[in-house]
Parts: structure tokens; sequence; C-alpha cells
């Protein structure tokens, strides 16, 4: 970093205004992270930035108005003066205090509060609790209580990583064969399949899903893990390919050539010297493939539909927002559960999926 | 055997390398179908299978990367016991062809099958001709359709680029550029299903009697405003609070490019402006704007491409509801809900078609690199 950051004047606005656009970034997913460790009471009640300390309202003394006093006019009660109305909307004394009239004009109380800073906010893991276990989840809600199923979300889970790691491990090996094959051998034909490939990259699966899902009716592959490790290597190969082959063509042309002299064959100069080389492209690739496949939605969708028990977690997150709405403390763990694995995986291999991105573009 | 006549010895032992070449060579072959027998025994056992998941899933990586393996290598040891002119012809075939089968059947030939089903009415019997794409493009439920597709790729990739211009610049000067390059990058990891729970969260609305929870609606609140249904209210433009959650996920990736381009500039241009007297703001619209010029094209490219595909954040969000359908929604709509065969995939034909053009840019492209 020995290059020069600017005058000072500018330093200032440039990390005021980056400061501005990072926390804009943070915050929603601050606010689900936030949101998913407290009470479900607590989250429909109010929202999640009040757990920051703030001074709120707290009621310090409640009584019963005297039956004596006329009602409809102007009453007084610890220094704060208001008519039935506006008592019911708080007024607040010159002391700063506050009096809000609770229940209706006959048989109300008088609530009288004072600003306080908020104490530790109430955190829970029961949310994950709920979420990850199918146990029965008990709501209570104004003394009624509700018995409802929680989402088995360590099912979806599993069944995600069932799906995501083959979906890696498969395409890249072919990859890499191919992507030699393109780069290292003359055959005819070469640069225009080659090319197609390339021009295979930006095609939108959507048109390759319904006759790839008749046929696995056929198979009766629809709803297996299969399914969707066949159709996501066929999907991922392109991209695949053009990756490796970025990488492998640049390969120095002497340590091929010294091999070639030895007596080696392709294969064999293939698995002892290019496959080894090329971990950096291969990693950026498996990463680049793995958040795809873990967050894929609509592949998921179609190939593995409404089969229970195979469903992966976008899916059931998916369900969750249109079944549950409105359980928010669910959503909120739920989402969490489903970013989990992908989060770490991209923080810690980070530089190896810039380095993919930076090779894929125009995907 | 002291009679040894060195001749019949040398041809003998020829011989018995030939007999052993093609011992192995069978061998070879045996083991090969026992292997692809194997592998598609394999195949009914994973489909069938009721064994525990990750007991499945950890077959299933042995089955497809070491099978594939085997694969490879029998064909490859088959291959090198022909003629070296064989070799030569066969090698690129066992290299090449997986892959080439698995795209042909997955991408290309389903384009062909997809097409030729546009062809024919809702449920595949009879041939309507164009009667189809008539629809996609008269009909007022497809016209906004496209209309938000427009406004996706309008408001989406120019946000998108602005942002990841803006941040890749700012971050390049700051001090805490590796910190703010992974806040605005970490979304990228997440699934757009995951961002739609995020966003929902953002834009959820009460009744106004009740005290806002989503963040959008507490601050207009807070400001004396009525609380909003984002996602519902005044069509077209809850479009846009859509758009703006890809645009938070999509600026990672444009700033993260946009951030290798400026670093490339050769410094001395810029430091020669500087003494020049040339101000931040003029180096960056008259020398960094222009050289890193191919890198906002490949972005904008991508960005678009992207966003025309755009499924996930709309299903999950409304579900297409609200006059919000883009293409990609639009076809799953028709398709698995309406069942409407042939409209459905004419409108994945159209989806292919917008692509058509960055495919022939990204073709030029690579053109150009080879012949280099």
């Amino acid at each position: 970093m020995a290059k020069s950051k600017g005058s000072p004047y500018p330093r200032v606005f440039v990390n005021t205004t980056l400061v501005v656009i990072c926390l804009l970034w943070l915050i929603p997913t601050l606010g689900l992270f936030v949101s998913s460790f407290r009470p479900r009471d607590d989250i429909m009640s109010s929202g999640w930035w009040t757990i920051l300390p703030h001074r709120t309202w707290v009621t310090t003394e409640q009584f019963t108005p005297d039956p004596s006093i006329d009602r409809t006019g102007v009453m007084t009660f610890e220094g704060a003066t208001g008519t039935f109305e506006q008592l019911r909307q708080g007024v607040e004394s010159p002391d700063g205090k506050r009096v809000v009239w609770i229940g209706n004009r006959r048989a109300g109380t008088v609530q009288v509060q004072e600003k306080q800073w908020t104490g530790v906010p109430a955190t829970t893991l029961q949310n994950y609790h709920d979420v990850l276990v199918g146990k029965n989840v008990t709501i209570a809600n104004n003394a009624e209580e509700a018995a409802r199923k929680g989402e088995d979300m360590a099912d979806a889970f599993i069944n995600s990583m069932a799906v995501t790691f083959p979906a890696v491990v498969i395409p890249i090996l072919m990859a890499a064969f191919a992507a030699y094959g393109f780069a290292w051998m003359r055959f005819p034909g070469r640069k225009l399949v080659f090319a197609l490939m390339v021009a295979l990259l930006v095609v939108p699966l959507q048109i390759a899903l319904v006759p790839v899902l008749t046929d696995y009716v056929h198979l009766k592959l629809n709803g297996t893990y299969m399914a969707v490790w066949l159709a996501h290597t066929g999907f991922g190969l392109p991209l695949a390919v053009f990756l490796l082959y970025n990488y492998i063509s640049t390969l120095p042309r002497e340590i091929m050539e010294a091999a070639i002299v030895d007596g080696a064959s392709h294969f064999k100069i293939f698995w002892r010297l290019v496959l080894p080389l090329s971990t950096p492209a291969l990693a950026s690739f498996a990463i680049f493939q793995f958040l795809w496949v873990w967050n894929d939605y609509l592949v998921a969708l179609i190939f593995i539909g409404n089969v229970p028990g195979v469903q992966v977690l976008t899916m059931r997150l998916a369900d969750m927002v249109g079944s549950r709405g409105s359980d928010w403390h669910l959503l909120t763990a739920g989402g969490f559960v489903s970013m989990l694995l992908p989060l770490i995986v991209f923080f810690s291999l980070q530089r190896y999926f810039v380095r993919g991105l930076t090779a894929g573009s125009v995907k | 055997m002291t009679l040894l006549n060195p001749d019949a010895d040398e041809h003998s032992a020829e011989l018995a390398r030939a007999r052993r070449r093609r011992n192995r060579a069978l061998l070879t072959l045996f083991g090969g179908i026992v292997a692809a027998l194997v592998l598609f025994e394999g195949f009914f056992m994973l489909r069938d299978s009721q064994a525990p998941k990750l007991v499945v899933a950890l077959f299933a990586m042995i089955w497809g990367g070491g099978g594939m393996a085997i694969l490879y290598l029998i064909a490859n040891q088959l291959v090198e016991f022909t003629s070296s002119q064989w070799q030569r012809r066969l090698t690129p075939i066992v290299f090449v062809l997986p892959a080439i089968a698995f795209v042909v059947y997955f991408l290309a030939l389903p384009a062909v099958r997809t097409f030729i089903a546009s062809l024919f009415d809702r449920d595949g019997t009879n041939f309507v001709g164009l009667a189809n794409y008539i629809t996609v493009f008269t009909e007022p439920f497809m016209l906004v359709t496209f209309r938000n597709n427009v406004l996706w790729i309008v408001f989406g990739a120019s946000f998108t680029i602005m942002f990841g211009l803006l941040v890749a610049a700012l971050a390049d000067r700051s001090k805490f550029e590796n910190l703010a390059k992974a806040i605005i990058f970490m979304p990228m990891a997440i699934s757009l299903v995951g961002a739609g729970v995020i966003w929902k969260f953002i834009y959820a609305v009460r009744d106004p009697s009740d005290v806002q929870i989503g963040l959008l609606n507490a601050i207009v609140v807070a400001f004396g405003g009525e609380p909003q249904a984002w996602i519902a209210m005044l069509q077209p433009w809850n479009n846009l609070f859509l758009i703006v959650i890809v645009v938070w996920m999509q600026t990672g990736y444009a700033m993260v490019l946009f951030s290798a381009a400026i670093k490339s500039v050769p410094t001395d241009i810029i430091e020669a402006a500087r003494v020049d007297g040339a101000g931040e703001f003029r180096i960056f619209f008259s020398i960094i704007i222009p050289s890193i010029m191919g890198t906002i094209v490949t972005v904008s490219a991508t960005v678009i491409i992207f966003t025309l595909k755009i499924f996930d954040v709309v299903l999950v969000m409304t579900g297409g509801q609200y006059g919000t359908d883009v293409i990609a929604t639009q076809f799953y709509n028709q398709y698995f809900v309406n069942r409407n065969f042939g409209l459905g995939s004419a409108i994945a034909i159209v989806l292919l078609l917008t692509v058509v053009p960055v495919m022939v840019y990204n073709l030029r492209q690579f053109n150009k690199r080879e012949a280099l």
C-alpha cells in the first residue's frame, strides 16, 4: 500500500462516504441476524433496532383515578393536564413524566411513566431450536396456546449438503479433462467445438428445464439427489471448462514438451502435471459451483419438486416465506441457518472466489 | 534348451510380447466393462437408495469423482493399446467427449426441444405454428412482464454499475479497503431466497396503529408518514423495491472487477495528471473511466444477463403478484402452474433470444483473444 491515498481533504470525504455505504449494505443482514436471537413476542412488538440502548417510557406508577373526577372535562394528574382524549394519547408533565390513561373513560386506570434507559435486551436461542428440530412448537398467544409443527431445517441442511458436494465434485474432473483436451491437443473441429462451449455459457437454464424434466420422469429420476447432481453438472460445465481452459492453456509450454520428450502420455501429463499445477483454478471453480448450487432455488424446485424428505434449504426457506410469512421468529433463524455454510466458505476462501469471478465474467 | 536359435528366440519373444499385450488389452477391456457395470448399478442404487442421506452423499462423491476417474483411466489405457495413429485420433475424444456429451444433452439439445414444444398447443398435441409467440408479444400480462424486465435491466444494471464504481474508487483510496470490500461483497454469498427473507423484514408493513417492525416503515413513521406496503403499492414502482435487493447483491461483484481494473491503471499517468493540476473528479472521469471501459462493458453484460434471468427474488417476495412478474417467473407460472406447455416453452425461447447478442459478443471477444 505504498500508493498515495490522495490529499487529506478528500480522505475525510472518502472515508465518510464509504462508511455510510458500508452501513447501508450491512444493516439489512444485521437486522435479520439480531432478530433471529430475539424472543418471538419481542420481534412482533418492536423493531430489532430497539436492542440498542435508548431511553424509553417505563411505567413507574399506576392507579385508578378518583371516581369523583369529571371525566368529560380537563383533568390533572401528577402535573399533567389534559382532556380524556389527550390523556389517552399521553400527556407530558413539565417535570418530564408522562401520564397515560389506559382503558375506557369510566373504568380506566392511569399510568405515570418516566423515561429510563433500557437494560440488557432479551435474547434467546429458541428460534434456532424451533427451526432446526422438527418438533412441535408451542406458541402462547393471549392465554391461548397453539401447537404448530416446527421446521425440520436440520434435515434440509443435510439434503443441501447431499445435493451440493457431489454437484461440485463431478463436474470438476470432467471439465479439467476437457479443458486440457481443448488447450493441449490438436484435433479437427477443436476451435469450433470450444467456441460453442463458450456460447453456451450464457444460455438461460430455463430453456433446459422442461425437456430434461420430461426425461427424468421417464427414468424415474425426478425427486432424487442424482437428478440435481446431473443437472448441475450439465449446467455448470461450460463455465468450468471455460475457467479451467483459461488457466490450463497458460501453463508453460516447456514443461509439457519436456514431459512429452520423456515419453509421457497425455493421460500421465494431465494426471501428474496439469492437475496439481491447476489447483488454484480448480479451487476457484469449486467455490463458485458450491455457492451456486447451495444457493440455487430454481433447479431444485423443478427437479426435486414437492417430494418430501429431499427438499433443500432454499426450498424449505421459500416454503416458510409462503406458509409462515408472519412467523418472523422462524424466518429470521431459518434464513441464517441457510446462510451459515456459504458465509463460512465465502469468507475463508474469498481470494479464490474473486479469482474465479474475474476470470468467469459474462455468465 | 541348449541349441538356441537367436532369431527364433527373438521371434518367439516378440510373439510373447504381442500376446501379453493382447491379454493386457483384453484384461483392461474386461476391467472397463466391469467398472462401467458397477457404475451403472451404482446409478440405480443411488436413485433408489433408502440409506441415510450422508452415506448416500458420500457414496455419490466416490461414485461420481472416483468412478469418473476410473472410466477415464480405463478408456485411456484402451486407447494406448491401439496403433499410434489411432491413439492420436482417439485420445482427444476420451478427454473431451464426456463434457461435450453432458453439455449437449443438458443445454444444446433442450434448446431445440423447447423450441419444438413452443410450436405446439398447451398440452403438446396440436401444431399451432407461431400462435404462442403471438400470445407472448400481444397479451397484456406478457407486456407487463416485458416492461418489468426492462425496468430490471435499466435500473438494476445502472445502479449496480454506479455503486460498484463508486465503492471501488472510494475503497482504493481508503485505509479500510479490505474491510469495506468484504462488507459490500458479502451479500454475494447469500442465496436469493435468503436475501428475499432479509429484505422482507426491511419492507415489512403493519397496521398503522401498531408498532412498525420493518425498518423502512419505522423510518417513514418516525418522520410522520404513513406506513406503506412497499412491494404491493404504487405499481410499477414496487418493482424498484425488488430491484434494490439485486443491486444490493450484485454491487459486490461489480466492485471486485472494477477494483482490479482501477488498480491496473498505470499510476504514472495519474501522477502526471495530478502534477498538471487535474482534480480527483477530473482524473476519475477523464482517465480512470476510459481506461477501464472494457471492464465496464463486461460487467454490464454480466449484470444484464443475471437480471434477465432473475427468478428467485420475485418468486419469494411477491410470487409475481402486484404486477411484478418477470420473464423467468412468467415461464414458471405458465408452465408449472398453468400447465400451458406451449406458451411456457415460447417464453423460454424468448428468454434465450434476449441473450443472443451477449453470446455473439462473448464469441467475438474470445476469437480476438485467441488471435493474439
